[in-house]
């Protein structure tokens, strides 16, 4: 009985002690931290993509309330609805960023560029690269193995086992950029969306002349320049015997489309083509 | 019988070119001659379109110190100045000549005299190594001027000569030893002169008996001072810079370090030929002995190959691509880079082609490390491969330099002797290859 209550004893006033140190510790070495870090962290989508150039969510939480104003914070993930959400809850404005989606700007499928050897190492696209060109007689485009599938956190991005490149699926994209950062050969862009998710986009990055990577590709850009005369609102740009496309000044006017020997210019989402001639009023009509 | 202390493994040697005479091999239609076939800058074209040249004229200039100069190893004009596909797997600025004739610069000495007196002086020696455009030809083509050119408050006190050739299959640098004995060891005096060093030691791998014994007895029969013969034990990585070092003189090159660090300079066999050449007969360096090789191979054999003549070219007169191919290695099978074509053409620094019949070249499956440690042991740099490779997969770079991955010498002995065929050099590679892009990074930093 009496062993009991000494170590009851002994245990109370240990327990008693330690809370009293306890409770100075914790008002001496208080740290104040903003309570609406965590209401913005609970209207972020928690997925911790690092999209937003933050680690994590919380710490874009934590940028957002520090920031004089939200320029330049967007999450991508949510979207335009999240950082409003994000704006209320600070009494700041939200700022307005045009929905991306990534986009693969590579079109050599097995169909479209000859293998020409056998790649038997380790299946990621950063090792191959450094070792060499790549399993086609184009050095430039995809080599298939998946790294921007792998860096994909929310099943976005598979590999066509068909064609070896890249697909990514629109609705799952949430465009933080992982796969632009995983890709070797710099072939995955964030592209604005653009109405009804509407695309045109040059497929092709290779630098090499136009005579050079035909022969290596059948839907190179040959960097003829036809696009870019037929454009009527200055959005193409040429450069490195490559086309590009702005998506800012393009209108979807699809003339380019139409123009390009190689069909190196890929639309997205538009409707079935309808003859040539009919396209070309409608286009303008549309304008 | 001397090696060098740390790791090593022991490939079967497969010399089957070995006392192959050296065979010329006919002009081809057109070379390509790549600018930049070497470590360091690549060289700034001085040709034109349309413009004849002759063989030995400079076509690319060196651009900078660590760089060097390309010749035209033949007559005939430029066609085009054009990126081609070269062993490094990528497209490379390239000056594509088609062969007219065979017209050499004035001032090229072709015959087969010896030349032993040397009157120039150290610096008209580094000039004129620098100016025919000769860079190391073991298989790294180091621009050989730079070595020569110890920085300020060094010293060069041993030259080691790389005589090892502990690649398998090869053979050129020993078939080059036994028709070309007293031209090595004058260019031998002329690198002692150019360094001002006292002594030299050759390595040679004691499977080259016959080499230890012609060297040894011409350089008593023609009196060359300060020249000594060190036979070695058979051991690959032995011909690596480092390992041959402390093999042939005994001294460790500290992590980080370059052989100069101890007061050696290390020049291959081959290197030392062209420095003959260039130095006595005033040759550039434009061509070299190539090996042509592999197990089913019809009559594999040992060729001087002009640069740039595509590989297709040799390979015809070594009997033909055998039909089971499965990979053609440009270099040794340990070193040595796949090719992806045979149009790729001969570069300074391809010392041989490989046929790998199919069975041969195919990876087996990768399975898990049982942590055996073989890797560890057999590292000639006492690095850890299997941990270095588990960084590399994770992407874990800061720990990768702590790791020491930079000492990495990418001679393959872990990948060879792992029991699990994990494919560690692949990784280690991988992670070399970001942390020196770190480095760099870390000293000029991008604005």
């Amino acid at each position: 009985m009496n062993i009991i209550l000494i170590s009851l004893i002994t245990l109370g006033v240990i327990g008693a002690l330690a809370a009293l140190i306890l409770f100075f510790v914790a008002k001496k070495f208080y740290v104040f931290e903003d309570p609406r870090i965590d209401e913005v962290e609970a209207a972020l989508p928690a997925a911790n993509c690092g999209g937003c150039g933050y680690p994590g969510c919380r710490g874009f939480a934590d940028a957002c309330v520090k920031a004089d104003d939200l320029d330049g914070l967007f999450c991508p993930v949510g979207g335009a609805d999240t950082m409003s959400k994000v704006a209320a809850i600070l009494g700041k404005t939200a700022s307005a960023a045009e929905p991306t989606v990534a986009v693969v700007r590579c079109n050599g499928s097995c169909e479209n560029r000859v293998r020409t050897n056998q790649y038997d190492g380790v299946k990621s696209c950063k090792v191959a690269h450094n070792l060499y060109g790549g399993d086609t007689g184009c050095s430039y485009g995809c080599l298939g193995l998946g790294d921007c599938e792998v860096s994909c956190k929310f099943d976005a991005l598979y590999i066509n086992p068909e064609t070896m490149l890249p697909e990514i699926d629109e609705d799952k994209c949430t465009s933080c950029g992982a796969c632009v950062k995983a890709c070797p050969k710099l072939l995955i862009e964030l592209r604005r969306k653009g109405p009804k998710s509407r695309r045109i986009y040059v497929s092709c990055m290779n630098k090499d002349k136009g005579a050079v990577n035909k022969k290596v590709c059948s839907v190179a850009c040959i960097g003829c320049s036809k696009c870019f005369k037929v454009c009527p609102f200055e959005a193409i740009t040429m450069g490195n015997n490559l086309a590009f496309i702005d998506s800012e000044k393009c209108r979807l006017c699809r003339k380019c489309v139409d123009e390009c020997p190689t069909s190196a210019i890929t639309e997205l989402n538009f409707p079935p083509k309808k003859p040539k001639v009919e396209v070309a009023e409608t286009s303008e009509k549309e304008n | 019988m001397k090696t060098f202390k740390i790791g090593g493994i022991h490939p079967n040697d497969n010399k089957f070119s070995a006392g192959k005479r050296i065979l010329p091999v006919a002009l081809p239609k057109q070379v390509i001659i790549p600018l930049a076939a070497y470590l360091g800058a690549p060289s700034v074209a001085v040709v034109e379109k349309g413009e004849k040249v002759k063989a030995g004229q400079l076509v690319g200039k060196a651009n900078g110190f660590v760089s060097s100069n390309v010749h035209s190893s033949v007559s005939g004009k430029v066609v085009k100045i054009e990126p081609a596909l070269d062993a490094s797997g990528y497209k490379r600025m390239s000056v594509f000549i088609d062969v007219e004739g065979d017209e050499w610069m004035e001032g090229i000495d072709r015959s087969t005299e010896i030349i032993r007196e040397c009157r120039l002086t150290k610096e008209e020696i580094i000039q004129k190594i620098h100016d025919a455009g000769i860079v190391g030809l073991g298989g790294a083509t180091f621009p050989a001027h730079v070595k020569l050119t110890p920085p300020p408050g060094k010293k060069a006190e041993v030259l080691v000569i790389n005589a090892v050739e502990c690649e398998p299959y090869l053979t050129c640098d020993h078939q080059l030893m036994m028709e070309h004995t007293e031209e090595i060891l004058i260019g031998i005096s002329i690198l002692m002169k150019a360094l001002q060093v006292e002594r030299t030691v050759i390595g040679i791998e004691n499977n080259k008996k016959d080499a230890i014994e012609l060297f040894k007895n011409r350089i008593q029969a023609r009196s060359f001072d300060g020249i000594e013969v060190v036979a070695l034990k058979v051991q690959y990585p032995q011909g690596g810079e480092k390992q041959l070092i402390d093999a042939a003189i005994g001294r460790q090159v500290p992590s980080g370090a370059l052989p100069i660090e101890v007061g050696a300079v290390v020049q291959n066999v081959g290197t030392v030929f062209a420095i003959y050449e260039a130095v006595q007969k005033n040759k550039p360096l434009i061509e070299r002995v190539v090996t042509i090789t592999g197990k089913s191979l019809l009559n594999p054999g040992n060729y001087m190959v002009r640069i740039g003549t595509p590989l297709a070219n040799v390979v015809e007169l070594a009997g033909g691509m055998p039909a089971d191919t499965g990979k053609i290695i440009g270099g040794g099978p340990m070193m040595g880079r796949a090719l992806m074509s045979l149009d790729i053409p001969t570069a300074k620094g391809s010392a041989g082609v490989l046929f790998m019949a199919e069975d041969e070249a195919r990876r087996k499956e990768m399975k898990n490390c049982i942590r055996c440690a073989k890797c560890v042991s057999v590292c000639p740099m006492g690095l850890e491969p299997f941990l270095l490779m588990a960084q590399g997969e994770r992407e874990m770079w800061p720990e990768m330099e702590n790791d020491r991955v930079m000492d990495c010498i990418e001679c393959g002995s872990c990948s060879y002797t792992c029991p699990a065929n994990r494919p560690l050099l692949d990784y280690i590679r991988q992670g070399k290859f970001t942390v020196s892009g770190i480095i760099r990074n870390r000293k000029t930093p991008n604005p």
